[in-house]
């Protein structure tokens, strides 16, 4: 039954991303500006340099044989250099995509921390006054775009308290080897440098993007936990578990959790995407040199082949993530694998 | 087991392990400079980017010899002396024997700067058969623009500490020329290396040179990082390391300044200054910089060809608002069209003053009692000069509706701009000039000269051969007070004839945290972080 399952997601997650690869491959027709420079970066190149460009590319062959070539070019990890820096950009997207996964996580698990026990303690006091707060904390939350919030934790924390840095990852004199590119983590291999002192700076650095980022997620989780709960609690076994005279905290811990938890689980891989879109904004606010960052800049620079790898990553990722929640959902919800057809 | 729970987590929040730190918490023997710009290369000779200069020229190279800021006189660097030939033509340099080059990851230095590494850097600019000359598009914007690669015969070793110049002819701009940021030493035995290594292209992007901090890395749009070069020949670098911290947007510069993320902050806009100086901890250096924002009239086209009406517009503006409004008191009145802080300077007697009677008496002397309509260009960027040259055109266009003239502003895009004033389109302009170099010459010959008429560089389109001929006496000259007299004589002559009223002189701005000592702003030229320290 499961390994039905996980063929039916697996053809899909092909399809997706056969789809993904052809869009990413029209860009280069759909941007303006030369073919040539389109997919490769080069400008200005010479007549021999755009003719061998030319015969690499194939460009003078079918549609498919160029797709092919595309096609081939992308797994050797020949993504095109950039306009603006000159630079390959598979090796931007390897240098940046890092930072914003770990953003993204690190944001992700605050999300989780906060978000689920708070939604989690709103329905157990449903209606009262731990549930009422609760609510209309993370309304406010939900509501407040997430630029603003940056902006005004920028003004208090950074301008006025003087408690944290406004940008970067880490202090500038701290020279850290980039070898995983996610700083916490290089920093550990480098065997805490200049006495821990680099790893609290990466931390100050950390918290207020991450608590930015946090804030959407934190709340979304916070509505769906609670909601789920109620579900849940509403059902005949709890009832039933109620009448034989479990407290509070037995039925939430030992029957009702579990089952509640498992549309939040899908929930939070769900939230990858957001994340992603939301990263973006908060990468600029504090200048966290990411894949968001870069590719704000590129749009504005009108860098086609950075835009188009750095889309094309993002978008792998979102879509790989999204699947993976999906499968960690069904190997804990048998029912989930009966569906008929995937869905992403 | 419980130990080594307590082990792990003592060692992951703290760092605390039997070892000692690898490296100990230099953030205090560091520096972070807040930089506006990404560089364009590493080396200055192939760049006339201020941004770029700021960053690389001090930091990485040494010149032959140096210009005092104060007394504009010549100082030994890598060159200990030089004598000059008879007729001007020969300038021989000895160079100092003690001369490391940087030793960093991709290059250890075998030997010495040597007479060799200074044939090789001047020769790069105009010997086609040298190996890197076409590296870069062999394009050298200083060099070129003062024609030094006409000027220079051959770059000779007499010895292996002497190098001799032979110059086609006598110029007495050459030294300052060759003291410029520009002029820099590179290791020829790098370039040896790299021509080996078949790297040609690295050779402006991984710098090697003999200044005080050597390159490590450089991220872009992000950082740069140098470190100290422990042997430098002048004097010990305090700083461990210098990084250049990326920030292209001014107000996110400020902000870092003030959360102390920068040390040092470049170009601060004067609106921002307010802001900066109420801080103790932040100190606001206003540097006097070799320019001059002026308003130049075609002389070519009638009323403007003549001095009287020239005049008469001089005295219709009121100087004292402009320096209020446009440069909010951070600018110097200009009172000649040399800069204060240059030698050859004297204040102007005759200076325009703001006053309307004695404009429209002019005007009545020249026949135009009933006053003229005229169009006033105003160059669409803020520059150092002129922070806002549309506030200005509006300012004068006010006072001189007061003595019945009628200006109407004209705005183009820069470029566009630029290339009409160069076709001379026009009755007037708002404009300016940063020099290069403190050598007076560098503001008269590419403004008011005829060469420069006929180029397309002189907005005044002024072409006056007694002035010409002042320059030229004085170029011919290396007598200093003979040069100064020429010069005295040049900036009378511009207050008399008025082809342009010279404005005010904008001051650079920087914003540095007050526990830094040691950074001064120059009047020309690219900031030194040489001897900065932290108290």
């Amino acid at each position: 039954m499961f390994a039905k399952y996980a063929y039916r997601r697996l053809s899909l997650l092909c399809f997706m991303l056969f789809t993904l690869t052809i869009f990413t491959f029209a860009l280069n027709y759909l941007f303006p500006g030369e073919l040539v420079t389109n997919f490769s970066g080069e400008v200005n190149s010479s007549y021999a340099q755009t003719q061998a460009l030319v015969e690499k590319y194939r460009i003078e062959e079918n549609i498919f044989v160029q797709y092919g070539a595309f096609m081939a070019r992308m797994f050797e990890g020949d993504w095109g250099l950039s306009l603006s820096s000159g630079q390959p950009v598979l090796s931007h997207v390897q240098h940046l995509f890092p930072a914003t996964l770990e953003l993204c996580l690190y944001a992700l698990t605050v999300a989780v921390i906060i978000g689920v026990p708070s939604g989690v303690i709103a329905s157990a006091y449903h209606k009262k006054w731990p549930d009422k707060l609760i609510n209309s904390l993370s309304l406010m939350g939900f509501s407040i775009p997430v630029f603003w919030l940056a902006l005004l934790l920028i003004m208090a924390f950074c301008l006025g308290l003087g408690l944290f840095p406004m940008s970067g990852r880490i202090g500038l004199l701290y020279e850290i080897q980039p070898v995983t590119h996610f700083i916490l983590i290089d920093i550990y291999l480098e065997g805490f440098p200049y006495g821990g002192a680099a790893f609290w700076d990466a931390l100050h650095h950390l918290a207020l993007p991450t608590v930015v980022l946090a804030m959407y997620p934190t709340t979304v989780l916070i509505r769906f936990t609670r909601d789920s709960m109620l579900e849940v609690l509403d059902q005949n076994y709890i009832k039933t578990a109620r009448a034989k005279g479990l407290n509070r905290s037995q039925l939430i811990i030992h029957h009702a959790l579990r089952n509640a938890l498992l549309p939040v689980i899908k929930q939070i891989g769900l939230q990858f995407s957001t994340l992603i879109t939301l990263a973006m904004i908060t990468e600029v606010i504090f200048s966290w040199p990411g894949i968001g960052r870069w590719l704000i800049e590129s749009i504005y620079q009108r860098d086609y082949p950075a835009i188009q790898g750095g889309l094309l990553a993002v978008s792998f990722f979102v879509i790989i993530a999204n699947m993976l929640s999906d499968f960690i959902h069904s190997i804990l919800d048998p029912l989930a694998r009966n569906q008929a057809h995937g869905k992403v | 087991m419980r130990k080594l729970f307590f082990g792990v987590l003592c060692t992951a929040l703290f760092g605390c392990t039997d070892q000692a730190p690898n490296k100990v918490n230099d953030k205090s023997q560091g520096l972070v400079y807040c930089a506006e710009a990404n560089p364009v290369s590493f080396n200055p000779q192939v760049t006339t980017t201020g941004s770029t200069i700021d960053i690389i020229a001090n930091q990485l190279y040494d010149t032959l010899i140096s210009i005092d800021p104060e007394s504009g006189e010549f100082l030994p660097e890598l060159a200990t002396s030089w004598q000059v030939s008879e007729d001007g033509k020969s300038f021989t340099f000895t160079l100092r024997d003690d001369v490391q080059f940087h030793d960093t990851l991709y290059f250890t230095p075998t030997r010495k700067m040597n007479a060799d590494d200074v044939v090789f850097s001047f020769n790069r600019l105009f010997d086609v058969y040298n190996p890197y000359h076409f590296v870069g598009d062999a394009n050298y914007p200083y060099f070129q623009s003062i024609g030094l690669d006409q000027l220079i015969r051959q770059v000779k070793k007499v010895d292996e500490h002497t190098v001799r110049f032979d110059l086609f002819n006598a110029e007495s701009s050459f030294l300052s020329n060759i003291a410029t940021d520009f002029a820099v030493i590179l290791s020829k035995e790098y370039a040896d290396q790299l021509i080996e290594l078949e790297h040609k292209q690295d050779f402006d992007q991984k710098p090697v040179g003999t200044g005080p901090y050597k390159y490590r890395e450089f991220l872009r749009d992000n950082l740069i990082r140098y470190y100290r070069h422990e042997d430098y020949w002048k004097h010990p670098v305090y700083m461990e390391q210098l990084v250049y911290d990326i920030t292209t947007n001014g107000t996110s510069r400020i902000a870092k300044m003030l959360t102390k993320e920068c040390d040092i902050t470049a170009h601060p806009s004067a609106t921002q200054l307010t802001v900066l100086e109420q801080r103790k901890d932040i100190e606001v250096e206003k540097a006097a910089n070799l320019n001059i924002g002026y308003w130049a009239f075609n002389t070519e086209k009638p009323p403007f060809d003549n001095p009287l009406v020239r005049k008469a517009l001089a005295h219709s503006i009121d100087f004292e608002k402009i320096m209020q409004a446009v440069f909010y008191n951070n600018g110097i009145l200009a009172r000649s069209m040399l800069p204060p802080s240059s030698w050859a300077f004297e204040a102007q007697q005759k200076m325009p003053t703001y006053d309307p009677e004695k404009a429209k008496e002019y005007l009545k002397q020249a026949g135009l009692e009933g006053g003229f309509s005229m169009t006033l260009w105003a160059m669409p960027v803020s520059r150092i000069y002129n922070p806002n040259a549309r506030k200005m055109a509006e300012l004068i266009q006010r006072d001189l509706r007061d003595i019945g003239v009628n200006a109407r502003i004209v705005e183009y895009e820069w470029n566009t701009f630029i290339e009409r004033v160069g076709r001379h389109e026009h009755d007037s302009v708002l404009l300016g000039w940063a020099a290069d170099t403190p050598d007076p010459d560098n503001f008269f010959s590419p403004l008011l000269s005829c060469t420069a008429t006929f180029s397309g560089k002189n907005p005044s389109n002024w072409c006056n051969p007694e002035f010409d001929l002042l320059l030229t006496q004085a170029l011919d000259t290396n007598d200093m007070e003979e040069r100064k007299y020429y010069y005295q004589q040049a900036q009378k002559m511009v207050i008399e004839q008025l082809p342009l009223v010279p404005i005010a002189h904008g001051l650079r701005f920087q914003a540095t945290s007050s526990d830094i000592k040691g950074v001064s702003l120059r009047p020309f030229g690219g900031i030194s972080l040489a001897e900065a320290r932290r108290d």
